[in-house]
């Protein structure tokens, strides 16, 4: 230890560990987005290359947006419609990765908080992933 | 209307949302679910599904940019959306015990307070006045970010860190039951009592929303309620327009912004009254 690093509140290193830390969130979050939002445009323009008539046909659009509209909304359906190619299928897939990112950001953060040595953001950080998943499941139950 | 015609328009006015919902560290809600069912007469099921996914893209567009230019505090974050998760909890429980109709009067009512003095402060960037904050100290709250407005590193304290986790709670608790407006009093609470600079709290409400955006959006999807024709559009549009807004936040003056979110306060508060009084 040097005397300069007892007298600033906080030492370098650590600085420069949350620094990175920071950087690999934001790095993790811009691909998350931009791997949802090429599934979201693919399916899209997949949807509308197979379906011609959707850019003439106003009757079309009050069937995709009417009350119990069939869309795949099970995992298993997605998995199902993505092999075969279809838009709406790709479309989903880009949805449920771009609701996923604010998660996994959070689980990433606990590793960061590991990695900088800091107990108390440790834990306050995984009760936060805890309360979110519990959340989801009481909200399924319901 | 055809399906592509609709697929272009709702894409361009979700960008317009995106770019102010990542400014105010606001969902963008505001603007998407009457758009979708007024102008486009969508289903309110199908609309609250892709507003839903809207604060999420909100979040996550300008969430890569913020936390790069350390506009957002991840250390309040955490602490607050304990708070916040817990009182979203609570919401869903005492929904069907508690009338709609009082909470939007009450909101409202501290909605417009809170505009109020928002708008006393204007032309504040941070507040000089020193105030002992233990909690904030404990947990190293306080930080710094660099403005490039004012060309200059701001340093900032965090105050009143247990006023502001009660006020989460309660800002999760109303998110719960009605379903809205957790933005709106999120960031209030960050700028008033825990004296975070403007631009720190819309960011740091920003990150906060999309993760509690995220536990309900998975039911909605499961529920059947996420439309992704109705989704898909309004989903890359929010996406870029807050890529564009989150570039911007660090140009615009903050008293720019500080105005700005008055004026939508202001909006929703007077929209919330209205239908409380209407019951």
């Amino acid at each position: 230890m040097t005397p300069r690093s007892k007298l600033s509140p906080v030492p370098v290193d650590a600085e420069d560990r949350v620094r990175r830390v920071e950087i690999i969130i934001s790095n993790l979050l811009r691909a998350g987005v931009l791997g949802s939002l090429a599934l979201v445009v693919i399916g899209t323009v997949l949807t509308f290359i197979h379906h011609p008539e959707y850019f003439t046909s106003p009757a079309d659009f009050e069937r995709l947006v009417a009350p119990g509209a069939a869309f795949p909304h099970s995992v298993g359906d997605v998995i199902q419609g993505i092999q075969l190619w279809r838009g709406q299928a790709i479309v989903t897939a880009g949805l449920l990765l771009l609701i996923a990112t604010p998660v996994m950001r959070v689980a990433v953060l606990i590793f960061a908080f590991i990695y900088q040595e800091d107990r108390t953001f440790t834990r306050i950080t995984a009760l936060v992933l805890f309360l979110l998943l519990l959340s989801f499941f009481l909200g399924k139950v319901e | 209307m055809t399906p592509f015609e609709f697929t272009l328009l709702a894409f361009a006015i979700s960008g317009a949302a995106g770019v102010l919902g990542s400014l105010l560290g606001l969902g963008g809600g505001i603007i998407v679910i009457p758009v979708l069912t007024l102008l486009f007469k969508i289903d309110i099921r199908y609309a609250i599904g892709a507003s839903i996914v809207s604060v999420i893209a909100t979040s996550s567009g300008a969430a890569a940019a913020y936390v790069r230019e350390r506009m957002t505090n991840l250390r309040v974050a955490m602490v607050l959306e304990v708070a916040t998760v817990s009182g979203a909890l609570s919401g869903a429980f005492l929904a069907g015990q508690i009338k709609g109709r009082w909470l939007y009067i009450i909101f409202g009512l501290v909605m417009g307070y809170s505009a109020l003095m928002m708008f006393h402060k204007r032309n504040q960037v941070v507040t000089e006045e020193f105030v002992p904050a233990p909690w904030a100290d404990w947990l190293k709250l306080h930080s710094s970010y660099y403005d490039e407005a004012l060309k200059r590193e701001i340093n900032y304290r965090v105050a009143r860190t247990r006023v502001g986790l009660a006020l989460m709670y309660g800002a999760g608790v109303v998110s719960g039951l009605l379903g809205i407006g957790s933005g709106a009093l999120k960031v209030p609470a960050m700028d008033l009592a825990m004296r975070l600079p403007i631009k720190v709290s819309t960011a740091t409400s920003n990150f906060m929303i999309g993760v509690t955006a995220a536990a309900s959006a998975g039911v909605y999807f499961m529920r059947g309620d996420i439309d992704p024709f109705v989704a898909a559009p309004v989903a890359a549009g929010v996406v870029v327009g807050a890529t564009i807004g989150s570039r911007l936040l660090g140009v615009l003056h903050s008293r720019l912004i500080r105005m700005v979110f008055v004026a939508v306060l202001l909006w929703i508060s007077l929209q919330m009254l209205i239908r409380g009084l209407q019951g």
